[in-house]
């Protein structure tokens, strides 16, 4: 089987197959040789990205780059921030839900 | 000589639609009377059964009527030969318009009421007797040969991992693209789940309206997400799925809408249960739980339901077939009794996906035939519905 798998060639990130050791010479990724463990079914940097730029799998963005990534490296929630539904950059956390039954009056003892 | 179309054996109904299934429905109008209906399903296993839910009361405007609108649904589904109402008597969710929606569709009928019949032991008594009658005709009523442009396909993917996007969805994408050349239908749902790949849909848009709908509906579910203040990191990807190597809701969703096909059109966006009327691709409103989803994608008119996982799920529907699908050889084996088709072979190179999604079109075909899946064989009849609001 091969180690890793290139879906589009517009991709910045392989997706390995199987656990690939650090030091490992991809040979199905251009022969990109990996600087990190990548878990099984994890992604590989198979170019620099830069931070702030987009990790570009199936030919789309799947997020953008929180620091530089170089090529080899292990891609994920470490590295890669999502670009949507991230409320907590854009609202205030929502204020507390309103109690559902009549509570006790604080006695101020912070029990 | 062009090859024949491909036919299953299903069940043709007096209202012009096909079902692949001829249950006895059961439908407990609320919480309150689920217990018995249950009970009487049970009595005529696996042809009688129900849809226990915690709906039914206690809520207002727009969940009211989703319930409503899920309950009636299944009322008239293609899949349900029969129905028995059980009510409570005293809640919202009106008994007599479901039993009509039945009877709308030429399906026999009764509507049972627990405060009117006199308690839970005369209402169990008296409903199992007709379960037994009703079970009886369903058992003798023969199957016919049907064309698949007949159908109605679910498509859901749950506890996706990186097969998933790799073998499993692509693969039920090309059933999904073959059975709409064809002439029949796909639904998709979890709208949290285009978010990301939306682009891709959109453009597939017969009318530039549908695509624009289609990223409303988006939009609004993203800014639900987005008013709790919080990161949808939280639950999309969820933990297992991150696990398995996806980083992000755009990474996950470019792999699951895979399964809506590569060429299909995209004919209609539609709310949640809502009968889907148009051939090509329908996009339903359904949050990504799930349950959830394909309750209301069965609701909506599908027929069968193709489900494909990495990590392995075993979720059902009380009146749909489920078939399990994976691109994971691992899960394959550790979870053999909750899958039907193993596609693990598309990514050792032992298998093309062409091949791949041939094997399930065939399975898809022998299901809706009557060969049960293992979520039927294992009793997996899951059943919830989509709710956004308080209980009153």
């Amino acid at each position: 089987m091969s180690a890793v798998i290139v879906i589009s060639p517009a991709d910045n990130v392989a997706t390995a197959l199987e656990a690939v050791e650090p030091g490992c010479v991809l040979a199905d990724a251009g022969g990109v040789i990996a600087c990190d463990a990548i878990p099984r079914g994890h992604k590989i940097a198979l170019r620099p990205i830069p931070a702030g730029t987009a990790v570009v799998k199936y030919g789309s963005s799947i997020g953008t780059a929180t620091v530089d990534i170089p090529p080899g490296a292990h891609v994920h929630t470490h590295n890669v921030a999502s670009a949507r539904g991230r409320g907590d950059l854009v609202a205030p956390p929502a204020p507390p839900a309103p109690p559902r039954l009549a509570e006790p009056p604080d006695n101020g003892s912070g029990a | 000589m062009s090859a024949p179309r491909p036919a299953f054996q299903g069940y043709r109904r007096p209202d012009g639609r096909v079902g692949v299934r001829n249950h006895l429905l059961v439908v407990p109008t609320v919480i309150c009377s689920a217990v018995v209906a249950e009970r009487v399903a049970a009595s005529v296993a696996p042809i009688g059964v129900s849809l226990p839910h915690t709906a039914g009361c206690g809520q207002l405007g727009p969940d009211m009527q989703t319930t409503h609108d899920t309950l009636r649904a299944y009322c008239g589904h293609p899949n349900v030969g029969a129905v028995i109402v059980m009510a409570l008597g005293c809640e919202q969710v009106v008994a007599q318009q479901l039993a009509d929606e039945a009877r709308h569709a030429g399906k026999p009928v009764h509507v049972v009421a627990i405060q009117s019949e006199g308690g839970t032991i005369r209402t169990t008594e008296r409903a199992t007797a007709m379960a037994k009658e009703l079970a009886a005709a369903l058992e003798r009523a023969p199957r016919e040969a049907c064309d698949v442009s007949e159908l109605i396909l679910s498509v859901k993917c749950g506890g996706s991992d990186y097969t998933s996007g790799l073998a499993s969805n692509p693969a039920l994408g090309r059933v999904a693209d073959r059975l709409v050349a064809l002439g029949g239908a796909a639904v998709l749902g979890e709208i949290a789940e285009i978010m990301g790949a939306e682009h891709l849909l959109a453009a597939r848009a017969l009318k530039p309206e549908t695509g624009a709908r289609l990223l409303r509906v988006i939009n609004r579910v993203e800014s639900e997400a987005m008013s709790l203040g919080l990161d949808i990191r939280g639950t999309q990807p969820a933990p297992g799925n991150i696990r398995g190597g996806l980083t992000t809701i755009e990474e996950k969703s470019l792999g699951a809408t895979h399964k809506g096909g590569e060429r299909t059109p995209l004919t209609d966006v539609v709310g949640y249960s809502a009968r889907i009327t148009q051939k090509g691709l329908t996009v339903m409103d359904t949050p990504g739980l799930d349950v959830e989803a394909v309750t209301g994608m069965v609701g909506g008119g599908a027929q069968v339901v193709v489900f494909t996982t990495g990590l392995g799920t075993p979720t059902g529907n009380p009146i749909a077939p489920v078939i399990k699908i994976t691109g994971n050889a691992r899960t394959a084996a550790s979870m053999a009794d909750n899958i039907d088709l193993d596609v693990s072979g598309v990514l050792e190179h032992r298998e093309t996906l062409d091949a791949a999604a041939a094997r399930l079109f065939d399975e898809v075909v022998t299901v809706c035939s009557g060969r049960p899946t293992a979520t039927e064989r294992l009793g997996f009849r899951e059943f919830a519905i989509y709710r956004r609001n308080p209980t009153i």
